[in-house]
């Protein structure tokens, strides 16, 4: 009755059905790192309502040998510790797989499916048994069904022992009774089952110095890195732990060590407009400085950008992408503000963009958008998203190198001002490369000062309505463009030996799912060249890569191809050569998605 | 349009401390309408600049947009400006103020921009306590746009066009007070010898310093039946008392009768002196200004002068626990950790 399974080693699904503010989290944490910590790459992703407490949340563990790193569809074993999404959870095991859950109480006949297995623990007995402290009921629990977890899976418990070691370092009378939760939990596995499950952990030695980091955390401590000292956010999903992140590393790193006082200022602003103003005034006046935001955020700063873009002041923005429109779904993942962030605000606008896939990246990335904002005079905006933000993702380790200097772009000081030989003009292109030359507040006592201003002027900095004045500045923020293009990151290309004949394209999260499907594609004899895009405005290389091709298959998380139109309209494509691939139901994208879904356009062809 | 002034001047021109001239402190042909109140209050920050020996390119001058926000570009041409966006100014001067705290930051908005648009941000700059003087150039109109109501307009209120206000007018004052404000005077474009030394105390304030200045609009609400007219504002001015601002170092020469004065000595060791008309308030009293200003109000008063400061401000650095030296000034060596710290935290997250 059940369908067959192939035994497979580091290589499974594993979901936890939970309810929020429980304290599985950490415990769910401890699961996922003890795989980690035998050497096989994982990939964690919380699944959570937009609810502080008493909705259902998952926590979901893709094991991959191979190190595929994308959402895998397809539960194998469902840990169900929540009554509330029972139904559901036993829906989504894939036929042939194993729905571990609290036997405490009898399974309701209707939630029997002939075609799983299931694996009953009686967690809350057990608890009741041993713990008297209602809270320790709670929180035991959950590391009950992780002792069990590590009997059916082959999970060494030395590692798991360790892990507890760590983690409550300084605390260590909480060691032994977490450990003896393992042990109950492994021990009723071993009396009532057979164990270890047909798919099973090995120990291996693929993650390499990999670390385990959130995209949110890394771009925080990226920015520290890069050097922004005045930090102004306002709370929304999913990017408030971006800045969380950067206060606790500044707290930790920025203190001053003489005086004790801070090297870094934040402030929580009132709102998102008053976010940005914030950011926009401390990089006017020299100092780095950047906020965070999510979809709507993007929509209430729009205004602020296209003055920065037109007064021409430096500026980061971070933006962990969300489900939009409007509110949306604000704890799920999307790639839907690509059109929105590329032309922020009203009239002719074009930001510089910059796609990050790995926590690596929103760490280099981050600390590289300073360096860039202030050459190009500009804003940058970092799209991340939910799925890199917000889950532990596995990463290559940070690097930074000790002789870098911030690049710090045209700025002024006394000296060189005393020195122009011409007059000064705030807006005045001496190099040709669309970049001119700014001054900071209180530098000289009577050269430099200008007056920035939102409304149209000349190369003084002078209000002007003349047309032509008008016409040549505004053709010079192209130019400035051009230079940008030099300057951002150029694509990363997966390329065949042979040229294919079919290409693809995709950035940021999509960019696991989209390697495996590749991988998948080629297994099935399809060769398909690929260019993951880093950066906006598109540079050269992207603009021969889209020429190559007779057909592209675009490969992004949102309902409108946004990267579609903004890749026809930047290099003036022929839309008919690129085709969507798109997934935006807020879950990540998956290999099986993009790979079936070229399959199906390729055999329609 | 602005024009630039011609850069010649009388060489007998009086000098302040540092050796510059008034003219140092002034900025382009205004462009605002002949007789505009807005140009007075231009010129008393040009006096109280000169007097106060302010280094002209120490100052940030900031604004958001309407006419009011205009005006920076009409003073200290050696300052930095900075337009900004309709009711933004807060945000734009506390970026920039949290950048360096070492340079005067003067915001300059309107009535429009403070009390609509921008009361969001009005007001969270107030609690914050941001170092920064805040004048508002209150007409009680939106200027730029051909003089709707704003917020500031009073109920019953006669406008040119002859219809009276519907809605409460907002009384900025008494809001920022509410709010826990440090400074807050209250002053008319037309009376220079008031607003001039209400200006150096409050570029003399550590925290947040707001005047509201009424300041006519001789094109669109200096109509009879307007409570923002010159005519209106003259009658119904109550001035709290003679104020003089009395800088570091300088001897105190004027004298009140006891009991009618109060002193107070600024963070910077500058001195205030105000001789008071009403006995019941005190500018150091909270609930003295709030029930003058009600009271002010019931009897169609507009109380001027300094109506309260708080000596003991809290500046936003000082709560922020900021560093001693501009954040702008900070360099590679104290912003960033370096490698060995990060390969610290790649051993954590493994």
């Amino acid at each position: 009755m059940f369908s067959s399974f192939m035994s497979s080693i580091n290589d499974f699904v594993v979901r936890f059905a939970n309810v929020n503010g429980t304290g599985s989290a950490s415990a769910n944490l401890l699961f996922a790192k003890s795989i980690f910590r035998m050497g096989v790459p994982i990939a964690p992703k919380n699944i959570f309502p937009s609810n502080i407490q008493g909705l259902p949340t998952w926590y979901e563990v893709r094991v991959s040998e191979k190190g595929y790193l994308g959402r895998r569809a397809g539960i194998d074993l469902m840990v169900s510790v929540n009554p509330q999404s029972m139904k559901k959870d036993i829906e989504s095991v894939r036929p042939g797989g194993y729905f571990l859950y609290d036997s405490t109480k009898p399974l309701h006949p209707e939630f029997i499916r002939e075609d799983i297995h299931y694996i009953g623990v009686p967690l809350m007995k057990i608890c009741n048994d041993e713990y008297t402290d209602p809270r320790q009921k709670q929180l035991f629990k959950n590391i009950v069904y992780v002792g069990a977890l590590a009997v059916l899976l082959d999970i060494e418990f030395a590692v798991l022992e360790t892990l507890l070691a760590e983690q409550f370092k300084g605390k260590e009378k909480l060691v032994a009774p977490n450990v003896k939760a393992l042990a109950i939990g492994g021990d009723y596995i071993r009396k009532h089952f057979t164990f270890p499950l047909e798919f099973k952990v090995e120990r291996r030695d693929l993650v390499g110095d990999s670390i385990l980091i959130d995209g949110n955390s890394a771009a925080g401590l990226g920015a520290v890195y890069g050097g922004a000292s005045v930090v102004s956010w306002y709370p929304i999903t999913p990017s408030t732990s971006l800045v969380s992140a950067f206060e606790e590393y500044a707290n930790e790193l920025r203190i001053d060590e003489e005086t004790g006082k801070n090297n870094f200022a934040i402030v929580q602003a009132e709102d998102e407009l008053a976010a940005i103003g914030m950011a926009i005034g401390a990089n006017w006046n020299g100092a780095r400085s950047f906020t965070a935001t999510s979809g709507p955020g993007v929509s209430l700063m729009s205004e602020f950008l296209g003055l920065a873009y037109y007064a021409e002041i430096p500026v980061v923005l971070v933006d962990v992408q969300r489900a939009g429109p409007s509110t949306g779904m604000p704890t799920r993942t999307q790639q839907s503000d690509v059109l929105s962030a590329a032309y922020a605000s009203h009239g002719d606008t074009k930001q510089v963009l910059l796609f990050p896939s790995t926590p690596k990246e929103c760490f280099d990335m981050m600390a590289d958008s300073f360096d860039l904002a202030e050459q190009l005079q500009t804003p940058v905006i970092m799209l991340t998203d939910l799925d890199l933000g917000m889950n532990d993702n596995m990463s290559k380790p940070f690097q930074w190198d000790d002789s870098r200097k911030y690049k710090r772009g045209k700025v002024l000081n006394a000296e060189e001002l005393e020195n122009v030989k011409t007059t000064w003009g705030r807006y005045l292109d001496i190099d040709g490369d669309g970049v001119p030359y700014r001054t900071l507040p209180g530098t000289h006592p009577t050269s430099g000062a200008y007056f920035t201003r939102g409304t149209s002027h000349n190369e003084y900095a002078a209000y002007s309505e003349d047309s032509d004045t008008y016409v040549r500045i505004m053709n010079r923020l192209l130019l400035k463009l051009e230079t940008a293009k030099t300057l951002v990151p150029k694509p990363e290309f997966y390329l065949s030996e042979k040229q294919s004949e079919i290409g693809m394209v995709f950035f940021g999260t999509t960019t696991y799912s989209a390697c495996e499907a590749l991988d998948i594609l080629k297994s099935q004899g399809i060769t398909c060249d690929a260019m993951r895009l880093k950066a906006f405005p598109f540079n050269h290389e992207v603009k021969d890569f889209m020429n190559r091709y007779e057909r592209i298959f675009v490969v992004e998380q949102n309902r409108d191809a946004q990267l579609r139109s903004l890749l026809v309209n930047e290099l003036d494509l022929h839309p008919n050569k690129l085709i969507k691939v798109l997934n935006f139901d807020g879950t990540p994208i998956t290999a099986d998605f993009i790979s079936q879904s070229i399959l199906q356009t390729l055999a329609l062809a | 349009m602005s024009y630039i002034k011609p850069k010649f001047h009388h060489p007998l021109l009086p000098k302040n401390n540092l050796g510059y001239t008034r003219k140092d402190y002034e900025g382009s042909i205004s462009t605002l309408c002949a007789g505009c109140g807005h140009d007075s209050i231009s010129a008393a920050i040009v006096e109280a600049c000169f007097a106060l020996n302010v280094e002209p390119h120490k100052v940030a001058k900031l604004s958001g947009i309407g006419c009011s926000s205009k005006t920076p570009a009409y003073f200290l041409q050696n300052s930095h400006g900075f337009n900004s966006v309709h009711g933004r100014m807060p945000s734009v001067a506390t970026g920039a103020n949290l950048a360096n705290c070492d340079l005067v930051y003067l915001g300059v908005s309107g009535d429009g921009d403070s009390a609509s648009i921008g009361m969001g941000q009005f007001v969270h700059v107030v609690r914050r306590n941001l170092n920064m003087v805040y004048i508002v150039m209150n007409n009680g109109c939106y200027g730029l746009t051909k003089g709707q109501d704003s917020a500031t307009a009073d109920r019953g209120s006669i406008s040119k066009g002859g219809d009276a206000t519907l809605f409460e007018g907002i009384d900025l004052c008494s809001l920022a007070i509410e709010l826990g404000a440090t400074f807050v005077a209250q002053s008319f474009s037309g009376d220079k010898s008031q607003l001039v030394p209400l200006i150096e105390a409050a570029m003399s304030h550590r925290g947040f310093a707001l005047i509201n200045v009424l300041s006519p609009c001789v094109t669109f609400n200096n109509n009879p039946g307007s409570t923002k007219s010159y005519t209106y504002v003259r009658e119904h001015n109550e001035a709290l008392g003679n104020i003089d601002f009395v800088p570091v170092g300088n001897e105190i020469t004027t004298t009140y009768n006891e009991g009618e004065s109060v002193q107070v000595t600024m963070h910077d060791g500058s001195k205030l002196r105000l001789n008071k008309i009403d006995n019941q308030w005190d500018p150091q009293d909270r609930l003295s200004i709030i029930s003058a200003l009600k009271t002010a109000q019931q009897k169609h008063e507009i109380l001027t002068g300094l109506l309260y400061v708080d000596k003991d401000s809290v500046p936003l650095h000082v709560k922020l626990n900021t560093t001693e030296t501009p954040l702008n000034q900070l360099q590679e060596d104290k912003l960033c950790p370096g490698n060995n710290r990060l390969q610290e935290i790649n051993v954590g997250l493994r």
